[in-house]
């Protein structure tokens, strides 16, 4: 264990790479879109989903300013983050909880593996969760001789297929129901060889599978959608019932859930309910909202054990607009709107938590460890159309948020990058317009390097970062300066460039 | 120095650090009463037609002396049923099967082995289709027996119906476990398209009592 010094944020421990991937997201992204059936799978799911939302976010006529309630809580829970915390401790202590504090990935799965074995069990049902996804429990109860199954449907889906979760609120989302039938036909023992592609009958698949389970299961592990610090209330919010029967019919419950999920009062959630449903699955309402405080007599788990993860939270709440990212209540609209997710999916991003809002929390939550860091490319992972903003439900800026992490990014390169030297060169040609002149006529060469097709496929290092992924056109006869100079010669003022107005 | 003084003591510092420069106002102009009286007949057309757009099926009775007849209805078919401890015996007075009473608990085997359930709501949300099943109120019962069976009636009288989310939020005591509830279980994971039916009850109907 390695000493921290006191108050100083670290970064997340990640032992299973789950917040970074393998390679930089252009790499991963160019495989990625060469995989035509993937695009076709995830155009028709973000479609889908996108024209469900705008319907369901068209009847709420105070929808906006539920907008600015949800990032003004958000924004308040974090200036006062530890003592929320601490106040929802207390609450869940008085009720009969047991909390835990988890620094880092490592030290909560070791809480989890060290509570599982003094069950004695071993196996577990586990809710979907994105902090244990975070964490990767799963392979660290494997480790440990625990068998954990995941029981939302694309949550088994992922699992079944020995595959990594792409969406929050849809890991399978890169899967068509064909693929899903032949990984059921492939991997769920005892599966009714005739199961056909029906989202039904695939449905149905899954209860059989999971019946059984979900009425012996000793031990359930969930995550937490909203932690009320004032009750020591906590909520899950699903669909399928498989988060009830995980939550109530064990003996055991553990609960992990991320420092920033803890909202003030109660009355709190009558913003994020409405906020949630609606921005993530399109509906009005989801099908079950399950809410607990501490132990129950006679109702439900008799044992409850409450997680707290920081794992490089502290590291975001550090950065005065960074930790807007801290914001986010995982609905994954800003998935389903950006055009670079749409088209890439996302594993190409690497994190366990992908789109416009992944790119802006798995940089901060891991740190950047250098120019090479795969994760220092996410930032760019955007065409800064703004459209994640406008359909996040707590206002994050991610656009801002994007556009700082590059300033960021640049201002950490320890050599320059062609992109820096490029910037440099037009800093330089456009400080005084008799550089820019030459510049223009500089260009011109350009055409040479185009050839007949009018285009230029592939330049010299440094420029051939662009002309690998894209074609140049070529610069044109004439400049728009030389232009002007030709038709509107004796109008043209002391080289600063045509003026404007007096031909209008 | 523990795990639980570390992390406090990392967040007090981040706080700090990243204290935005004026301090955060929360603002709540969104509405916090519905567009629909609670308990009125149009709040219940309402509630009707948004617990059919997700597909529970919804029974319309004037007074409760008619919710007997509905259920004996809905349960034609089913040949026992579980019923929370404080269930009112007038609501089952048409039914004919076998009725067991949770109380003492049954084992999750004999809660498998029924064909359905009745409760009560403590409260309605008729602008998102949901009802809300409070675990200390007698007629509601502890989680499980909702939650096994694979069919659910559930009777909502109008003084329990209101509009909007807040108003729901507002009338509930969150100390005992709640179960929001719209629609039968469902999923969206196959091709972003909702399915009905997985894990929880598959058949939802709703015997709504009022004008």
């Amino acid at each position: 264990m390695t000493t921290v010094q006191l108050g100083m944020p670290t970064v997340a421990s990640d032992p299973h790479g789950h917040l970074r991937g393998t390679e930089s997201f252009p790499k991963a992204a160019h495989k990625a879109l060469a995989d035509t059936q993937l695009r076709r799978n995830l155009g028709h799911a973000t479609r889908t989903i996108r024209a469900k939302r705008a319907a369901v976010v068209g009847e709420v006529d105070d929808w906006e300013e539920l907008r600015r309630a949800g990032e003004s809580i958000k924004a308040d829970t974090m200036a006062r983050l530890p003592e929320l915390l601490v106040q929802l401790e207390e609450q869940v202590t008085a009720r009969g909880g047991h909390v835990h504090w988890a620094r880092d990935a490592e030290e909560a799965n070791r809480i989890v593996v060290d509570l599982v074995r003094g069950t004695g069990a071993d196996e577990v049902v586990k809710v979907k969760s994105m902090a244990t996804q975070e964490t990767g429990l799963n392979e660290a109860l494997e480790a440990a001789g625990v068998a954990a199954f995941e029981t939302d449907l694309a949550e088994l889906i992922v699992q079944l297929s020995h595959d990594r979760p792409s969406h929050f609120l849809v890991p399978a989302i890169h899967r068509n129901r064909a693929e899903i039938r032949e990984i059921f036909l492939r991997e769920m023992p005892g599966v009714d060889p005739a199961l056909t592609d029906e989202p039904r009958r695939l449905a149905m698949a899954a209860r059989a599978h999971l019946r059984r389970k979900f009425l012996t299961a000793k031990v359930g592990i969930s995550g937490v959608n909203f932690a009320v610090a004032e009750t020591g209330t906590l909520s899950v919010v699903e669909s399928e019932g498989n988060g009830r029967m995980c939550l109530t019919l064990p003996d055991t419950l553990i609960t992990v859930m991320g420092v920033e999920k803890v909202v003030p009062t109660w009355s709190d959630l009558e913003v994020f309910l409405q906020l949630l449903p609606r921005s993530s699955t399109g509906e009005r309402m989801n099908p079950y909202t399950s809410t607990w405080t501490g132990v129950t007599p006679g109702d439900g788990p008799q044992t409850f054990h409450l997680v707290l993860l920081d794992n490089g939270r502290s590291n975001v709440l550090a950065s005065p607009d960074g930790r807007q990212a801290l914001h986010c209540i995982r609905c994954s609209a800003c998935l389903n709107v950006c055009p670079v997710y749409e088209r890439t999916g996302g594993h190409a991003y690497g994190s366990i938590y992908p789109g416009p809002i992944g790119a802006v929390l798995s940089p901060q939550l891991t740190g950047i460890s250098g120019p090479d860091d795969v994760n220092a490319s996410l930032p760019y992972a955007s065409s800064l159309c703004g459209a994640c903003f406008d359909a996040c439900p707590v206002r994050i800026d991610i656009p801002h948020l994007l556009v700082q992490q590059r300033a960021e990014a640049v201002a950490a390169h320890t050599r320059p990058t062609a992109q820096d030297l490029t910037m440099q060169a037009m800093a330089i040609a456009m400080t005084t317009p008799a550089r820019f002149k030459f510049a223009e006529k500089a260009l011109g060469l350009g055409r040479v390097l185009a050839g007949r097709k009018g285009r230029i496929t592939g330049l010299p290092w440094p420029m051939s970062g662009w002309t690998n992924a894209r074609d140049l056109p070529a610069p044109p006869q004439e400049t728009f300066r030389q232009w002007w100079s030709r038709t509107h010669g004796d109008t043209q003022r002391s080289g600063a460039g045509p003026s404007t107005g007096e031909d209008a | 120095m523990t795990a639980r003084e570390e992390v406090l003591a990392r967040l007090r510092a981040a706080r700090e650090a990243g204290k935005p420069a004026s301090p955060v106002v929360v603002t709540r102009e969104f509405r916090t009463t519905g567009a629909l009286a609670p308990g009125s007949a149009e709040v219940l057309a309402r509630l009707d037609e948004t617990l059919t757009d997700y597909k529970a099926t919804v029974h319309r009775v004037d007074t409760e002396a008619g919710v007997a007849d509905a259920v004996a209805g809905v349960l034609s078919e089913a040949r026992s049923i579980v019923v929370p401890p404080g269930l009112p015996g007038e609501w089952l007075t048409g039914y004919g099967g076998e009725v067991r009473r949770d109380g003492p608990p049954l084992a999750v085997d004999e809660l498998d082995a029924v064909d359905a359930v009745i409760t009560g709501a403590v409260v309605a949300i008729a602008d998102t289709g949901t009802f809300v099943l409070a675990s200390a109120a007698s007629d509601q019962g502890r989680r499980a027996i909702t939650l096994v069976p694979d069919h659910h009636v559930c009777v909502i009288r109008a003084a329990d119906v209101v509009c909007s989310v807040p108003e729901a939020i507002a009338r509930l005591d969150p100390s005992s476990p709640l179960t929001f509830v719209s629609g039968p279980s469902a999923t969206s994971d196959i091709e972003l398209d909702r399915v009905e039916g997985v894990h929880g009850p598959r058949r939802l109907d709703v015997v709504l009592v009022g004008p």
